[in-house]
Parts: C-alpha cells; sequence; structure tokens
C-alpha cells in the first residue's frame, strides 16, 4: 500500500543493524541467515516503513554480507516491499547493496569528511544507480556539534548536491545526535542544537528530509531503559515539529508521551531542552527510582466492579468505561467454552443494549462511539484466540468495505458509519483514505464483501467515485455500493453514479441510516425490492431533472452587462503592512476563543445551535457530555501542545481584468480568473463575480491559508494503537474546528492590523460567527469561487507548502485535513454568493483563461455543469 | 530541435506510433538455416536468430520494417532485441554484437530515410535492447534463494557493449523493452547512459515493463509505481507497458501510471492472448478498438504492437488513434519517490 502524502513520519527498522543489535550481529556472524531474514520480517511486520541494513563489523567481509542479504530478502515477497536503506560507513559496502536491490533505495550516507570531490563522486553513482541519500552533517574538520555548525555545513551540502542536479527531495540529512547528561557541560546544549538546526536548515533547504538515531541521544543511561525510553519519546516530541520526519527506532519501544510519569517527564524534558544548569543531576539523581519500574499501579474499583462479569461488560459498554474491559473480557473467556461465545454472548447483549437506546434517540453518536471503542478493545483481546480456534464464522450479518477515494484525505464522517455498523454487528474492512479504486476493487473480491461503503468531502471526490462505480461495471460486479460524505447527495448519486454501475447505488444521508441501510441489502427478502424502490426514486430524479425547467442560464455577455457595480469610492485602503507573513506557531489558546462549537456538534448528528444545545431537552445531556470531553481534551491539545497551528497570510496590489484579478505578487504577476453567475436573475439581482469587488485601475487583495493539523498523526496513531475511535474522532473535529478559528483569528487580525481597514472594529466571538464584519474570505471550491484547482495557484503565491506544511492531493484536498485557505476582499459591499450552474459558454472560455483544455476544465467544474 | 524536445512535443500533439512485431513477420519468409547463417563462417545451427538476419537478409529486415513505417509508424525498433553476448551465445555468434546492432541501425535508418522522402514527415530509430534470459533479481536455484547466475557489474558490460554499437551507428533512441527484471532494467539504463555520455550525445531512454501477473507486477515483483519510482532517475522520454497481455488487461495499469508518470508514455501491447495452437489471432480491428479504449481516458502518447501484431494492425491503429488527444504530461508535486516492490511516497 502506498504511504501518501500523509506520511508524517517515517519509522525506519533498526534491528537489521549488526551494530545496533547485538542478536542480529550474533546471527550473522554464525552465518544463521534463516533467522536474520526473520528479524527483517519482523520489523515489516511491527510497521517499519523501510529497514535500514548495517553489516559494519570488522570481524566480517561486510560486502558479501550485505549482498547476501540483500539478495535473500529480495526473494521475500513480504519483506521486500519496503524500500530498504543501505547503511555503512564504506562506500564498498554501498556500491554492493546498490547493485542488488531493484527498487529506489536510500543509501546511508555520505559526507564531506574526505572532501568535496568524493562527496560528490559518491553523490552522482547515487543518482546514477536511482538512491535517495542520508547526508551526515560531517566536514573536512569533523562532525558538526553546534547549530550553527550543522546548519553550516548541511546548506553547504544542498548546495554542493543540488549544483549536480541531485534532486532535493532524495536528500535525508542527519544532523549528528550526541549522547546529552554526560556530566560534560558543553553536551549540555546538544539536545537543542539539533532541534534548532533541524528547525533552520528546513528552512534554507526546500524539500529535504531529517533522520536521525535515538539510541546515541541516551548513551549515559545505559542499562536504565525507562528512562532511555522516556528521553526518546521526548526528544521526539520536540524534533518532529520542528521537522524530523524519519527516525532509525524501535518504535515499539516508544512510550506515550502524556503517558510517561510528570516527575520523569519533566526531568527529561529539562535535559533535552538544557532548561537549567542542574537538570543532568537531577535526572541522574530520578533515573535511580524508575529503573526496572512498570507502570504506576491502577486505581482502585469503583462500586461497579464488585458486580458479576456480564453485568460488568454490560455497564462498560453502555457507559463507554474502558479501563477494565480487557480483564474483565479475559474473565468472561475463562468461563465460557469458546471465546466467540463471549463476543456472541455478554457483548453483544450489552452492544445491544446500546443499539436499542441509540435506536429510540436516549443514546447519541457521540456515547455510542465511546462504547463502540470499548467493543473493540474486548474483541482485539478475544480475536487471537477465536483466530486459534479457525473460527470462520466471523462475518458477523455482513462484510462492508469502507474507504474515503483517491485524491481525499477527510474521515471523520466514514469513521463514524463504520462505527457504527460495527457496533451493530456488521464486519467492517476500513480501506482508510486516498484508496484508489483499483484496491478497493480487489480488496473487495478477495473478502467477497457484501457491501462496498465510499466516503469523500471535496468535490473532485464525486468524480472519483463515479470511477470506481464504472470500473465495478467493468468488473462486473454485483455488491452494492453505498455513497456518502458532505458533497454527495441523492441528486448527484442518481445523475452520475447510479447510470454507470449496474449493480444497486445508495446515498446514505448520514450514520443513523447506514445501519438501516446495510440491513436490508444483506437481507434475503427484503433486498430485491428496496433495491428496486431506490433504482425507481433515482429514476424519478433524473426524469424529474431532465423536465425540469431549470433556471434558465444566461450568456456570459448578458451575466457581465448585469454585473454588480460597486462603489469604488468605498474600497479599502492601502495595507498598513502589505506582503506576505508567516506565523509560525500561534497560540492555540488564543484561537479556542473563536470556536464556533455549532457545527462541531453537527458533526456528531446533535442538532441545535451553541450553547443552547446544551440545555437540550432531547440532546443537552450527550451534547453537555460530548462539550466535557471536548473541554478536556483542547486542555490537553494546547497544556501538552499536540497541535502546531501555522499560518501565512498576505495582501497584494491587483488590478481588475474582466473577470480575472491580476495579482503582483512581487514575483511576477498571477491572473486569477473567477467565475460568474449566470442564472437568469429578477430585475435588480445582479450576476455575481469575486472579480467585481476588485477595482479596475488599482486595487488590493490578499490571500491566506492556516492549519492546525500538524503533529496530528502521532496522536491519532496512538488512539488508533489504543482501539480509542471515540478519541480519534474526536480530536479529529477539534482540530478542524481550531483550523476555522483560526481562519476567523487570522482574518481578524488582517482586518484590524495587516490591512487595517478595520482598526476599530469589536466584535463578540457570536458576531464573528455571524459574519458581521466587513470583507469576505471565500475560499476555492465552495460556492463563490467553486474551482478547487484554484488553490494551487493560491499555495505557490503564498508558497503556502513552505511557509505552513500545507500540501495538496491530486484532488486539491489539503493535508493536514485541519486546514482552511481562501482570498481576502475588502470592499465593504462584498459578500458571500454561490456561482451555481454556468454555461459552456463561460466553460470553454474559463479553460482559455486558466490556460487548460477543455476535458480538464470540464473535469474542475462538473459540479457546476449541466448534464 | 534534438529527438528529445521533437519527440516530447508531438506526442503531446497527437497520438505517435511504434511498430507491431517483427517474428511473426519472418516467419511468414518461410526462410532455411542457410539464410540464417548466409556466409559467416559459425559453428552453431542458426535457424530462429533473428537478430542474425540484419547481417545475412538484411533485405528481409528491411522490408519489414518498411512496411510498418507504411502503415504509419512514427518509430521503429532495430532489429536486435537479442543481439547481446548473453543471448547470441545461444548460438555461438557472440562475437558479432558489435556488427549485429550496427548494420541493424543502418537498416532501420535506411527505411526511415526513404520513408521520410515519400512525405517529409520524420521517422526515429529505436535500439531495441531486450531483456536476456538471465535475471538479476531470482535465483534460478529454488534450493538456494541467495543464489544469481549473473551480477550486476557483467549485466552492465554486456549491455554497455551493446548500447555502444548502437550509439556508435548512430540510433535515435534507445528502447529497454520487456523488462521482467527491474535489476535489469537499471543495469541496462546506467550502461545506455554511460554509452551515450562516452558518446557525447544525448540518446533519449524509452524504457518499456512487462507484467506477468494479473496483479499488475513484473518477475521481479514490482508493481507498476514500484517500477516507476526504481527507473525514474534516468529521466526516460518515455515509460510503459509491452507485451503482457492485450490491451484491455493493460488498462488498469496504464491508469495508475498516467498520474504519477511525469513524461510520455508508450504502450505496445500483444495482439490479444495466444490461442490454444500459441498462436495470436486477434484481428487488426478488434486490437484496434481495445486500444481506442485507452484513449478516451487519455492514458497514453505513443502507441504500437507487440507479439503476434503485424503491419495490418499498427495501419489499423494508426485509423484509430488519428486526431484523438493524446495523454498530457501532469504537473508533478514534489516528492521523496522511494520502492520496495510497492511504492513508497513522502511528502518533501
Amino acid at each position: 500500500m502506498t504511504i501518501n502524502s500523509t506520511a508524517q513520519f517515517v519509522n525506519i527498522g533498526e534491528r537489521t543493524n549488526v551494530t545496533g543489535s547485538a542478536r542480529f550481529k550474533k546471527l550473522i556472524m554464525n552465518d544463521d541467515y534463516e533467522a536474520a531474514i526473520e528479524v527483517a520480517r519482523q520489523q515489516v511486520e511491527n510497521g517499519a516503513q523501510i529497514i535500514d541494513i548495517n553489516m559494519d563489523e570488522g570481524l566480517l567481509d561486510a560486502e558479501a554480507a550485505m549482498t547476501r542479504f540483500l539478495k535473500l530478502i529480495a526473494a521475500e515477497p513480504d519483506i521486500a516491499r519496503v524500500p530498504v536503506m543501505i547503511d555503512s560507513s564504506k562506500w564498498s559496502v554501498i556500491e554492493a547493496g546498490l547493485k542488488c536491490v531493484s527498487g529506489k533505495p536510500v543509501v546511508n550516507s555520505i559526507s564531506m569528511k574526505e572532501g568535496e570531490e568524493e562527496f560528490l563522486e559518491h553523490a552522482r553513482l547515487c543518482m546514477a544507480y536511482g538512491a535517495a541519500v542520508v547526508v551526515m552533517a560531517f566536514d573536512e574538520t569533523g562532525q558538526a556539534d553546534t547549530k550553527q555548525r550543522k546548519v553550516e555545513i548541511c546548506e553547504r551540502a544542498y548546495t554542493l548536491l543540488t549544483g549536480i542536479g541531485f534532486p532535493p527531495e532524495d536528500i535525508i540529512f542527519d544532523p549528528n545526535v550526541f549522547a546529552v547528561a554526560t556530566g560534560i557541560d558543553e553536551h549540555n546544549n546538544y539536545g537543542v542544537d539539533f532541534i534548532e538546526a533541524v528547525r533552520e536548515i528546513k528552512k534554507r533547504c526546500p524539500h529535504v528530509h531529517f533522520s536521525g538515531g535515538l539510541s546515541n541521544l541516551s548513551f549515559s543511561f545505559r542499562g536504565n531503559e525507562p528512562v532511555r525510553r522516556a528521553m526518546h519519546s521526548i526528544f521526539l516530541y520536540h524534533a518532529i515539529p520542528a521537522g524530523l520526519d524519519m527516525a532509525i527506532v524501535n518504535a515499539g519501544q516508544l512510550d506515550i508521551y502524556d503517558e510517561i510519569d510528570p516527575a520523569l517527564r519533566e526531568a527529561c524534558e529539562d535535559v533535552i531542552l538544557n532548561r537549567h544548569p542542574g537538570a543532568t543531576e537531577k535526572l541522574i539523581e530520578l533515573a535511580e527510582s524508575f529503573r526496572g519500574k512498570s507502570k504506576a499501579d491502577e486505581k482502585a474499583a469503583a462500586e461497579w466492579r464488585g458486580w458479576d462479569v456480564v453485568k460488568r461488560l454490560e455497564h462498560a459498554l453502555v457507559k463507554g468505561i474502558d479501563a477494565h474491559i480487557v480483564a474483565d473480557t479475559e474473565e468472561a473467556r475463562l468461563l465460557k467454552d469458546r471465546p466467540i461465545e463471549v463476543i456472541e454472548g455478554p457483548l453483544m447483549d450489552g452492544m445491544n443494549v446500546v443499539g436499542d437506546l441509540f435506536g429510540s434517540g436516549k443514546m447519541f453518536l457521540p456515547q455510542v462511539v465511546k462504547s463502540a471503542r470499548v467493543m473493540k478493545k474486548a474483541v482485539a483481546h478475544l480475536l487471537p484466540y477465536i483466530e486459534d480456534e479457525k473460527d470462520e464464522n466471523a462475518k458477523g450479518k455482513g462484510r462492508i468495505i469502507m474507504a474515503t477515494v483517491k485524491g481525499d484525505v477527510h474521515d471523520i464522517g466514514k469513521n463514524i458509519v463504520g462505527v457504527v455498523l460495527q457496533c451493530n454487528g456488521y464486519e467492517v474492512i476500513d480501506m482508510g483514505v486516498m484508496v484508489p479504486w483499483q484496491d478497493i476493487l480487489t480488496r473487495a473480491q478477495e473478502e467477497q464483501a457484501d457491501i462496498i461503503g465510499l466516503s469523500g468531502l471535496i468535490t473532485p471526490s464525486l468524480d472519483e467515485m463515479v470511477t470506481v462505480a464504472e470500473e465495478m461495471q467493468r468488473a462486473d460486479m454485483d455488491m452494492p455500493l453505498l455513497i456518502g460524505g458532505a458533497t454527495t447527495s441523492k441528486v448527484h448519486t442518481a445523475l452520475r453514479i447510479a447510470p454507470a454501475y449496474k449493480g444497486p447505488v445508495i446515498h446514505v444521508l448520514d450514520a443513523s441510516r447506514a445501519v438501516g441501510v446495510a440491513s436490508t441489502l444483506v437481507s434475503g427478502t427484503l433486498k430485491d425490492d428496496y433495491v428496486a424502490k431506490i433504482a425507481d426514486e433515482y429514476e424519478e430524479v433524473r426524469i424529474k431533472r431532465a423536465n425540469k425547467g431549470q433556471s434558465k442560464l444566461i450568456s456570459i455577455e448578458d451575466a457581465r452587462t448585469n454585473a454588480f457595480e460597486a462603489d469604488m469610492s468605498l474600497k479599502a485602503p492601502a495595507p498598513k503592512q502589505p506582503g506576505l507573513h508567516v506565523y509560525d506557531d500561534w497560540d492555540l489558546a488564543d484561537l479556542r476563543e473563536y470556536i464556533d462549537w455549532t457545527p462541531f456538534f453537527r458533526s456528531w448528528e446533535l442538532a441545535g445551535n451553541f450553547p443552547a444545545i446544551l440545555e437540550d431537552g432531547v440532546v443537552g445531556e450527550s451534547a453537555t457530555s460530548l462539550y466535557n470531553d471536548a473541554q478536556a481534551m483542547l486542555d490537553k491539545i494546547i497544556g501538552e501542545k499536540w497541535l502546531t497551528a501555522k499560518g501565512v497570510a498576505a495582501l497584494w496590489p491587483c488590478q481588475r481584468a474582466g473577470d480575472d484579478v491580476l495579482i503582483d505578487t512581487g514575483g511576477g504577476e498571477v491572473r486569477m480568473p473567477f467565475l460568474r453567475q449566470q442564472i437568469a436573475k429578477r430585475e435588480g439581482r445582479a450576476n455575481m463575480c469575486l472579480a467585481d469587488f476588485i477595482d479596475g485601475a488599482d486595487d488590493w487583495i490578499g490571500g491566506f491559508a492556516v492549519t492546525t493539523g500538524h503533529g496530528i498523526e502521532e496522536h491519532l496513531a496512538r488512539f488508533k494503537a489504543d482501539h480509542d475511535d471515540y478519541s480519534d474522532i474526536l480530536l479529529k473535529a477539534l482540530a478542524d474546528r481550531l483550523a476555522e478559528a483560526f481562519a476567523e483569528r487570522m482574518h481578524q487580525h488582517v482586518r484590524t492590523e495587516l490591512w487595517d481597514y478595520a482598526a476599530g472594529e469589536q466584535l463578540t466571538n457570536e458576531a464573528l460567527i455571524k459574519e458581521k464584519y466587513r470583507g469576505i474570505r471565500p475560499a476555492p471550491g465552495y460556492p463563490a469561487c467553486p474551482d478547487h484547482s484554484q488553490k494551487p495557484l493560491l499555495f505557490d503565491m503564498l508558497d503556502a507548502t513552505a511557509n505552513t506544511g500545507i500540501t495538496l492531493t491530486e484532488s486539491f484536498a489539503m493535508v493536514p485535513t485541519a486546514a482552511v485557505s481562501g482570498f481576502y476582499f475588502g470592499h465593504p459591499q462584498s459578500e458571500y454568493f454561490g456561482v451555481a450552474r454556468v454555461g459552456e459558454d463561460q466553460l470553454t472560455e474559463y479553460a482559455d483563461r486558466r490556460g487548460v483544455d477543455m476535458d480538464t476544465a470540464r473535469r474542475w467544474l462538473r459540479p457546476n455543469l449541466d448534464g | 530541435m534534438s529527438v528529445r524536445e521533437a519527440i516530447l512535443a508531438e506526442a503531446q500533439k497527437r497520438i505517435m506510433l511504434i511498430d507491431g512485431a517483427y517474428g511473426t513477420a519472418i516467419q511468414n519468409y518461410k526462410l532455411q538455416e542457410a539464410d540464417y547463417r548466409g556466409d559467416l563462417d559459425l559453428s552453431a545451427d542458426q535457424k530462429g536468430n533473428n537478430d542474425m538476419l540484419s547481417l545475412t537478409r538484411p533485405d528481409v529486415v528491411e522490408a519489414i520494417t518498411y512496411a510498418y513505417l507504411e502503415a504509419g509508424s512514427d518509430i521503429v525498433e532495430t532489429n536486435t532485441f537479442s543481439s547481446t553476448s548473453i543471448s547470441q551465445a545461444d548460438y555461438n555468434a557472440e562475437h558479432l554484437v558489435r556488427e549485429l546492432n550496427i548494420a541493424s541501425v543502418k537498416i532501420a535508418r535506411r527505411a526511415c530515410d526513404k520513408a521520410e522522402a515519400q512525405d517529409g514527415r520524420p521517422r526515429y530509430v529505436a535500439g531495441a535492447v531486450g531483456p536476456t534470459n538471465k535475471t538479476l533479481s531470482l535465483s534460478p536455484d529454488v534450493e538456494d534463494p541467495g543464489f544469481r547466475e549473473v551480477d550486476f557489474d557483467t549485466m552492465k558490460s554486456v549491455y554497455r557493449a551493446q548500447c555502444d554499437a548502437l550509439v556508435e551507428a548512430g540510433t535515435d533512441l534507445i528502447l529497454i523493452e520487456t523488462i521482467f527484471d527491474t535489476l535489469n532494467a537499471k543495469a541496462a539504463a546506467m550502461a545506455a547512459q554511460e554509452a551515450a555520455e562516452a558518446a557525447g550525445r544525448d540518446v533519449p531512454l524509452m524504457i518499456s515493463m512487462t507484467i506477468t501477473d494479473m496483479a499488475g507486477r513484473n518477475l521481479s515483483g514490482h508493481t507498476v509505481e514500484a517500477f516507476w519510482h526504481a527507473i525514474r532517475h534516468v529521466k526516460p522520454l518515455t515509460i510503459g507497458l509491452n507485451c503482457s497481455f492485450g490491451a484491455d488487461l493493460l488498462r488498469p495499469h496504464l491508469k495508475a501510471l498516467s498520474p504519477i508518470a511525469d513524461t510520455l508514455i508508450m504502450a505496445y501491447p500483444n495482439a490479444g492472448l495466444p490461442n490454444d495452437l500459441g498462436e495470436y489471432d486477434e484481428m487488426p480491428e478488434d486490437t484496434a478498438a481495445q486500444v481506442a479504449a485507452w484513449l478516451d481516458d487519455g492514458l497514453v502518447n505513443i502507441v504500437g504492437g507487440c507479439c503476434g501484431s503485424t503491419p495490418d494492425h499498427i495501419a489499423a491503429l494508426a485509423k484509430s488513434v488519428a486526431g484523438k488527444p493524446p495523454r498530457t504530461i501532469p504537473q508533478m508535486e514534489t516528492q521523496t519517490r522511494l520502492a520496495g516492490l510497492e511504492p513508497f511516497t513522502m511528502a518533501a
């Protein structure tokens, strides 16, 4: 499976290294290659995305050992599927390795230790063999220790490498992790030097990656594993936000940052961040008490802990308490003949109670998701026993494949639907995000799925769903296809997706309907009638659509004649601070004040406006509980800095040219075409276009991109590993809210500081939410400028990827997903509107203005076109 | 304009054509061993050594090449699929590698010149480099998966000798085709680049993988995407697929390749799958119709035929691609693209 642009941090397997693993070394020295291969296999199974292979041992013919090992793993598809990192301090060993590797490997490492000439010769060979390369911060005078030396050497290496045409994205810098807390004062700042060097090099050397070997760091604490693990976790916690994106590390031996004992955490942090002179001494003192110590004892059992196990399981499920679930499940397993009976018995009984409460509206989605978390943990515990029994009966009520389609990364909704289906006894195979149609089809056929469910949030995903349907048709499949996600609709499904596929295609409006639809589709008696009924319904939609006197479109010329005429004497003055403004780390506590909570509750399918919803007679209790959980998590997000808010805003001089805006970014002029409404309007109503708010003579426009998603992956991975969908969804939903809050806050900052046309503005958050301010911030892909493909143009002008770390997928979805981007219009008469349908005439012209062919333009604007 | 620039521009204006199979056409001549041998002093039986015909029956090779050009091919391959010392060793003719390659380029160029003189349209010679029957990634010995019949340096020097001769004779392009082993292809590409560099000119590479199973992998186990990541560093003029199956079964793999390849895509499938007698009996119109399905999705820039195809197939293809828009090369995000048997991408 492809790790796409969401791969934030790459674990490099370190066990296949004779210098790092005594066991591996022994196997190789004893010529036991068979067992050595198993070490590699385990690394991959445990999640290593690249495996590092090192045979540098004095008594070993390293070239021969490297060659032999690489040839042997080439014959093991489940190992060879991941790239290898050929690790040696001897070039001859590296080159011998390059001659055996058929994919595209990474060379670890080359450096300027022996001068520029040899460095470049090795780099050229890496290019010729087709390899990425780790460059050590090492030059003729030695290894870089201070931040300044690290930066200086890496920048010099970067200039040399790019000078010979070495692709910058294939450069991975290793700025040397050195031991701290050694008792030598000069070493105290090594941790900080590394982290700060990474931050600086990342700025100066676009597209490069960073790696480091962690074990050096904690060298002083050899033999004290708890302390070493804590140090490694804390180091990563601080180095990853700075830019460290890969590390040679045993992923299974890292602790979760906020589960580290607070005293130990603080002491380690003091050492790594060099926060005070006595830090080393304090950690050494404290370290002794952690040697060999396990996790703290669990808290005393509450009253319900005295009940019998079946009642305890039900209670835990209904209340969503996961603290004792594994122990209770184990107890129940020992009482039963077969482990499956625990699921079929007490666990399903408990979930049925949950299902009934949910079905009757007495329990709400957030609680159901919490219950599901408990269920998942219980099932995860039982699974190995069930697999031992080779029970083929695990398919449950039906097997459903779920995926967010290729090009899209949004998955909150999909995850919620998955959880609800699981709670109701379906087996859900969640393929994740950005899943290509081939994988979906193959998996569905392999697993003999009963249903495929597709999800997507951005409009280009609608096209991708059509592709999936077409390919299912081409593959002659007949399993039902469910469609869901924010931009999907019954109309689109009926008009575009259903005609592409002969099997049943059904749009599912929200999570609460998913179970009903699924149970009908897997039912022998109800399915055919239901499918026929839906097909009729969709046919009706199509007929209605065909016959509907759709509101008439006028020609683009006529629409232009009826353009909105803004009073240019009112336009905003020139900004106080024009140009580009980058914000690396906006205070999350500040953003918290700007959160709009109403959509948060909506994402959990709780209807009502905030704050009234907390008092609501029906959902109030559930909303309050969710709100409390959200606040508690926000405390952690902010207090422990789970997320980093990065943003960029810019104000540029511009002028209007027809429906385009010509923007002077300082580095050349950018033509930004906008679309105009073409629906025939009532007398006195204009056919709007965003360009109408810009002066043809001279004016100003702004752009922004903000994200609060950096750092999220680490925590989501933790929740996933913990089978904790509730926290997973909650964190994603909160990150989305923070991103929206950041967009709101940034807009305010622009109005009152950067552009400063509204210096005296005093608005409450409520007023902000109601958009009671002057000026608008429309986002590409949304109604006023519905073309998502404007995002790359906007991103280029903002240098948004470099400045905020947000990247775009092929369908123009932003990664991290908690991100917002858009334009600023300052004219007081500017307002939001929807472009809606546009005609072929405007499409043709727009393709020309964008400099793309008609097919491309048609694909981009499909949601706004007829037919 | 260089050959690279010319083809890059042309193949984004219209779909260009490469040729079809030579083996099928040669069979029709019903040649005897004496034809293959000519007056060369060779110890082994030469029957079936099709590449040898470039020296002994250049008229046959030229006639077939010209028939493809008449059918509409813009690019023709040299008759050198097996003109390496490894493949010629089967006929005890490895000492003729240089002569074979030089003669073949000259024949192809002659045919191209003749066709260009007819209509003024430029034609290009692609020096064909086959995979040989040795593999760098797999062990022929089931008992010892670490064993290899041949090593990288040997393979590279074998390819280098062929590429030196192709370049010396003035080939426009080098086509490394029917790649079932990705590491062989890396050795061949490195050899081709070194040969061109030694001659001081740019000889663009065309790279064509062959899929050997329905899961879309070649024999060394690489997916199409992983293969592209592994070979992208040689900056090929074209990347694509040949042989494998018929056009219909290649389509999903082209669809996977199209959005990630920032270069031209060339594909030349077999004329269907062999029938019970091992013969290819797919009609030209059928092949053309299946290739037409690629065109609707804008998946290719250059098409042609592989096993079982004839000048009639190419003529039918020429008809069905005429006026159809070629694929547009996508703009690629800067990403780190690594690969094992499967691709691995990191945002950069």
